[in-house]
């Protein structure tokens, strides 16, 4: 819009509004996770009276944290690049290459994309109970039963935002791979792959962030041993008493490895998302 | 750093081969006859990890998903489930029957789901049309701000919702600290936001600070596309700020607008992280959304044939709207088989 004086108060008005509304709650968490204990119960105060790094500290001892990071880092990343390697091949069909059954697959990809885990989560449930009956494999509670749930919803969305990045790269770049003799495969691996290297890299990142965050299937398909961080942070509030600062302190060092990666890969993500998700 | 970080999606977007240079010619026939008996495998082979894997951990699912609502499943049979009785339209009968009470607690659940989706989408629309808007323009500080806006969808979603459970809990919290003390709006009433009625704000509240980056994010990379023109021979014609937002702003991003706020609307009605956070794993009544109800019915109370039935209701209307949602993003013929 054209910036007369009336958009410029207007703008410094509502972006005012807004950074307020996304800062307050982020103030709060990092604020509380430096006060000690004491000054976190009773009425809420904007200025610490104390600081101290010591919840920052506790966290690791409280309550296994590091177990829980683990566990967490393990899953997170097996699902992650299961995910994106399987999807870099099938994404590659979808963009460029013609065969039956091509829409019946790409609507299959695009429509589980929308479907929530709550529909999943019973059938894979007694789907790993009828396994262990037959075969004695213990998928509820183990890493692999959770890196197979977790595809659920890393996989679609893997395929279908880099089918969105393979087709926006130039077919010419392939087919002069393909004169020199390299063959479709040669090309994907030597010419594609490399192009496509940062949006395979936002997409990672992507099904890292949201698996990093998952609740449901961690709720019901993990066990003490397997715990992820999503429920290893409720273990902070006991019956009687909620460490509220060093769920904060935990919360801080949770969020950290996934908005660096966020803000990193930040640029591509974007046109992966306006491509992929919203053409 | 003020160049736009948007650009270079647009830039992707543009290159995309809108004209493709020889739209007759067979592809991989330069130079070299046509491999045909290998282009016809390869593809398959290609595809074969995700159809496998599509297969196992969603088609497979949904069809069991699909036949549990019509056996009787519950706790003492669900190590044995393959032998359950078979008891056809029951589950349904039983629990969505709109006289009894858990058919009650079902029809005012989607009811209530569904105000939940229209204010969380609505209101998160609106913020990120604001933020979008007014950092399309440009100022010092643009690429900081935009980026911190999208904080909180980066956050994973129990974070996000622990930092507001915290300032929701109390009664000395954060929030009635705003409320009460700064703005005086209870009165002297210090009000308890995660129970009974109140849950149910407390709850959009939280779910729109975490949704409305998402839309910021869209509507910015759909605004990318007006140019600049565009607004200065409005301006020159007179025309206000709102009138060119109504009639340039507005119209620019209906294409983008439909995708938007179907995916938005099925992610907010699918909630489940939020409650959960919130309020543990049986929310209060006047707060309960379709997908934590279904985990109640399942996981809460071992009625695993009712929460089938539910799913199965679930499945169908997701269906119904991703039929309407790949309408949306695969426009006709957009790939040519």
């Amino acid at each position: 819009m054209i910036e007369t004086r009336n958009f410029r108060i207007l703008r410094n008005v509502v972006l005012t509004v807004l950074c307020l509304w996304v800062a307050i709650p982020l103030y709060v968490v990092v604020s509380t996770s430096l006060k000690p204990l004491k000054d976190v119960a009773g009425l809420f105060q904007w200025i610490p009276r104390e600081i101290t790094a010591s919840p920052y500290l506790d966290i690791w001892t409280t309550v296994p944290l590091a177990k829980y990071f683990q566990n967490s880092l393990i899953i997170t990343v097996c699902a992650t690049l299961c995910s994106v390697t399987v999807a870099v091949l099938a994404a590659y069909a979808i963009a460029r290459l013609q065969f039956k059954g091509k829409r019946a697959f790409s609507l299959t990809v695009l429509s589980t994309q929308m479907f929530p885990g709550i529909l999943f989560l019973l059938p894979l449930y007694l789907i790993f109970t009828q396994i262990r009956n037959l075969t004695g494999l213990q998928l509820q509670g183990s890493y692999l039963g959770l890196i197979i749930t977790y595809m659920t919803f890393t996989l679609p969305f893997a395929i279908w935002m880099l089918s969105g990045y393979f087709a926006s790269i130039p077919k010419e770049l392939e087919e002069a791979s393909m004169i020199d003799g390299t063959g479709r495969m040669g090309a994907l691996i030597r010419v594609i792959l490399p192009v496509a290297k940062p949006g395979i890299i936002a997409v990672a990142v992507y099904s890292f962030i949201s698996a990093w965050g998952e609740v449901l299937f961690a709720s019901v398909l993990t066990n003490e041993a397997t715990k992820t961080l999503s429920l290893g942070l409720k273990a902070y509030a006991s019956e009687s008493d909620v460490f509220w600062n060093q769920l904060m302190a935990a919360s801080v060092v949770v969020s950290l490895p996934v908005l660096i990666g966020f803000i990193l890969v930040q640029k591509h993500l974007v046109a992966g998302l306006s491509a992929g998700a919203v053409k | 750093m003020s160049h736009s970080a948007l650009d270079s999606g647009t830039a992707a977007k543009g290159s995309k081969p809108a004209i493709d240079p020889a739209p007759g010619r067979p592809r991989g026939a330069i130079g070299q006859p046509p491999r045909k008996p290998r282009r016809s495998f390869l593809p398959y082979g290609l595809i074969l990890p995700a159809a496998i894997l599509e297969i196992l951990i969603h088609i497979g699912p949904m069809l069991l998903g699909i036949w549990i609502a019509f056996i009787s499943l519950t706790q003492l049979n669900l190590t044995n489930w393959l032998n359950a009785p078979f008891v056809g339209l029951q589950n349904f009968v039983n629990g969505l029957n709109p006289e009894s009470t858990i058919g009650q607690a079902f029809f005012s659940t989607v009811g209530r789901t569904l105000g939940y989706t229209v204010l969380v989408v609505g209101f998160s629309w609106i913020l990120g049309m604001a933020g979008a808007v007014f950092l399309s323009s440009n100022f010092k500080g643009r690429a900081i701000l935009r980026t911190f806006f999208l904080v909180p969808y980066a956050l994973p979603a129990y974070v996000g919702t622990i930092a507001w459970a915290f300032m929701f809990n109390q009664r000395d919290g954060a929030v009635n600290q705003i409320l009460v003390d700064t703005f005086h709006l209870f009165g002297d009433e210090r009000p308890f936001w995660l129970l009974g009625q109140n849950s149910f704000g407390a709850m959009i509240v939280v779910n729109i600070w975490q949704l409305w980056p998402f839309a910021f994010l869209m509507l910015m990379a759909a605004l990318q596309n007006v140019p600049h023109e565009v607004y200065e021979a409005a301006a020159i014609d007179g025309a206000t700020l709102w009138q060119q937002f109504r009639t340039i702003t507005l119209p620019m991003v209906r294409p983008a607008n439909g995708v938007l706020l179907m995916v938005m609307s099925l992610w907010t009605f699918n909630q489940f992280n939020v409650p959960f956070v919130l309020f543990g794993a049986s929310s209060p009544k006047e707060a309960t959304l379709v997908s934590p109800l279904i985990y109640q019915n399942s996981f809460g109370s071992w009625n695993f044939g009712l929460g089938g039935a539910m799913s199965v209701l679930l499945l169908i209307a997701l269906f119904i709207a991703s039929v309407f949602y790949i309408r949306m993003v695969l426009p006709k013929g957009a790939d040519n088989d």
